[in-house]
């Protein structure tokens, strides 16, 4: 009985709640948290030091944080580092000085820029790294695990180079301390050393990502090894030069290959024109928006830096003939 | 050469030049001079790498390796015009990269073909006109005018110029991709664009008076002033025929590879080109050396890519390789060829 009663009691209560909810819901009421949010983004400076502007990647993701950034009242800022470390070492060195608030940086190599970035750090900015790491981990990190698009590359290839062919695979490799290439080759280690079937003729470096030097490698290793059945690429614009060389072998259909990047229209014409079979892409808005997000915790923290650390690997999406047609093949102009 | 040296060791008839004159006291009649020495090195090479690496000596490979240094070896006939007129074009990779992209772009737009071929050709002779202006006639020295034109040229490509750094080959351009792509009676036409440029550049240099200029006043321009060559517009002709030469490459390059990437300025190219037209023997200090010197730089440097990659060396050893075998050829010719008065006072860089 006295269950039934305070059950009664609830629903009444319930029913009050309710109905005064509905009535104040009618008065219109300001997010307490939002006159702050705005306020403190104001005058508020990021920076990005990328390897390189003027490539898909780095102007995809610049767009999107200035975009970010003129919404929301911050500075944005681009120093090209022009593809020399050094500069952008010393890019990095007077940021120092001058004390932005973030710094999103894309690291040429595994080194360069590790103590620097530390040091940075320590001097109470906030680093994030976008899609090239170093070995320190720092405030952020927004990008490709590496390893795992490596291991995706390799599973792909191998199955396509099984039995009933020559199993011979030709791996193009970017700089030699890059993490597209160190972290990359260890994917592909992760699988081809699983896969005896495979043989590896030929890894080499297509020096800053060449898409000439690509060519010529490849043109050298078909010569060689005219039965070649796959390329494990590092990057499309570098294999542009790839699949130039299987064309003019007259090996397309023939040598499969695998190549990566940012997802975008280059991505889906490779793999439309049968430049490449197989494509794993980081996807540049999406990573963008990961970018935007990490900025926009790392400058509403107040706690001191380096006290969280956040690693967002970017989900990878495949591109390959079947399913080509309901990618979003994104351009500068279509970016969201 | 200008008159005789007044130089009493006897070393001077050691000197390499052209003619008949030159040789090592154990080699008589024959010029033991750097290109002699560059040959010899690249047929042991050569020939150590046919015996011993199974599938380089192919007609096949051959080609390849030819076709993987044929954009290597036009850019060295352009610079090869400028260091025989005692010059040097360091903005060699901006004029490949930015007018053949230029080229590219307006294509691209429906621009037509002869148009957008002739605004890259304009683009690179006003960056041939503007190196050989300050050079010839503000007289700054050819290394700053030249890597400061470059480091301007492609400034103007990276700001905005293109939508990105790497711009594709058009659609629109299908007809001339030739160029790059593909092969004539089994030789790979970019390797055919070489020797047509290696003939053009040989005739001009050694059959035309301009050529006969440009070697004169790169020997001696005082005396050639003396002799009533003009010096000033000879000098704006090299860099001229320089940037053209370079955007020729570039547009091989870019049809081969169906793209131009436009940063290639920044990476080591240049140092490649003057590898190869040093190591080939044409003295920096101008006025020697020809096409033949070129071919055979280029074919050094690509024999050695070409096997390394054969056999698989890493990117990190074949730097340190092709860093090795030019330290070798350049100081077996200081040793055969020793340095004296006439040769070391000649504004070497």
């Amino acid at each position: 009985m006295i269950g039934l009663k305070k059950i009664g009691m609830a629903v009444a209560m319930a029913a009050t709640v309710l109905t005064g909810g509905i009535a104040h819901a009618q008065n219109s009421m300001s997010d307490p948290a939002r006159a702050g949010y705005y306020d403190n983004l104001k005058g508020k400076r990021v920076v990005f030091v990328p390897v390189f502007m003027g490539l898909d990647l780095t102007e995809g993701w610049s767009k999107m944080m200035s975009r970010q950034a003129d919404k929301l009242g911050y500075k944005y800022e681009v120093r090209n580092s022009n593809f020399n470390t050094a500069a952008g070492a010393q890019t990095i060195t007077s940021l120092i000085t001058e004390k932005p608030d973030v710094i999103v940086v894309q690291n040429p190599d595994v080194q360069s820029y590790a103590k620097l970035l530390a040091k940075a750090e320590k001097a109470g900015i906030h680093v994030i790294q976008l899609n090239m790491k170093t070995n320190v981990l720092t405030t952020g990190f927004v990008g490709a695990d590496v390893e795992e698009l490596g291991e995706l590359q390799a599973k792909e290839v191998v199955a396509h180079c099984g039995s009933g062919t020559s199993g011979k695979v030709l791996v193009l490799a970017g700089p030699p301390s890059s993490p597209f290439s160190a972290y990359m080759l260890k994917g592909y280690e992760n699988i081809l050393n699983k896969s005896p079937e495979v043989k590896v003729v030929s890894v080499q470096s297509t020096g800053d990502y060449e898409s000439a030097k690509a060519k010529s490698i490849t043109q050298v290793v078909l010569q060689q090894h005219p039965d070649l059945c796959g390329v494990l690429g590092v990057w499309d614009n570098t294999d542009v030069g790839t699949a130039a060389a299987v064309k003019e072998a007259g090996k397309s259909g023939q040598v499969f290959v695998s190549s990566s990047g940012g997802g975008g229209e280059l991505a889906c014409k490779g793999i439309e024109e049968g430049m490449w079979q197989h494509y794993v892409s980081y996807d540049v808005p999406g990573q963008a928006r990961d970018l935007n997000n990490l900025i926009l915790a790392a400058l509403q923290d107040k706690n001191p830096v380096g006290t969280t650390k956040t690693i967002l690997y970017t989900p990878l999406v495949i591109y390959n003939k079947d399913n080509i047609k309901n990618q979003f093949c994104w351009t500068l102009d279509t970016i969201r | 050469m200008s008159g005789t040296e007044l130089n009493g060791g006897g070393q001077a008839e050691a000197v390499a030049k052209a003619g008949p004159a030159g040789g090592a006291s154990f080699l008589k009649g024959v010029a033991f001079d750097q290109q002699m020495i560059v040959l010899l090195l690249f047929a042991a090479i050569f020939l150590a790498f046919s015996l011993l690496l199974p599938g380089f000596f192919t007609v096949g490979n051959l080609l390849t390796l030819m076709r993987t240094v044929s954009v290597l070896g036009i850019l060295g006939l352009g610079m090869a015009v400028v260091v025989i007129g005692r010059g040097i074009d360091l903005s060699m990779i901006a004029s490949l990269a930015v007018p053949s992209a230029v080229v590219l772009m307006l294509a691209s737009k429906d621009y037509g073909i002869a148009t957008s071929l002739l605004c890259g050709v304009s683009l690179a002779v006003a960056i041939g006109v503007l190196n050989g202006f300050l050079v010839a006639y503000a007289e700054i020295p050819s290394l700053f005018t030249t890597l400061a034109v470059g480091i301007g040229i492609a400034g103007i490509g990276q700001s905005g110029l293109f939508e990105y750094e790497i711009v594709p080959w058009p659609a629109q351009l299908a007809a001339i991709s030739w160029i790059g792509q593909g092969s004539l009676l089994g030789i790979p036409y970019s390797v055919l664009a070489f020797i047509a440029a290696a003939i053009i550049v040989g005739i001009f240099m050694r059959k035309t008076r301009l050529g006969a200029f440009i070697y004169a006043s790169g020997d001696n321009p005082n005396a050639a002033r003396i002799a009533g060559i003009p010096v000033r517009p000879i000098l704006m002709l090299q860099y001229i025929i320089a940037g053209l030469v370079a955007m020729f490459a570039g547009l091989v390059l870019s049809a081969s590879s169906s793209s131009m990437d436009t940063r290639i300025f920044n990476l080591t190219w240049i140092y490649d080109v003057i590898l190869v037209v040093v190591l080939g023997g044409i003295g920096l200090s101008g006025g020697r050396g020809g096409v033949i010197n070129v071919i055979i730089g280029t074919l050094l440097i690509g024999t050695i890519v070409n096997g390394m990659t054969i056999m698989n060396v890493s990117f990190e050893m074949q730097n340190l390789i092709k860093g090795v075998v030019l330290l070798a050829a350049l100081s077996i010719d200081s040793i055969v060829n020793p340095r004296n008065e006439e040769t070391a006072q000649q504004g070497d860089i």
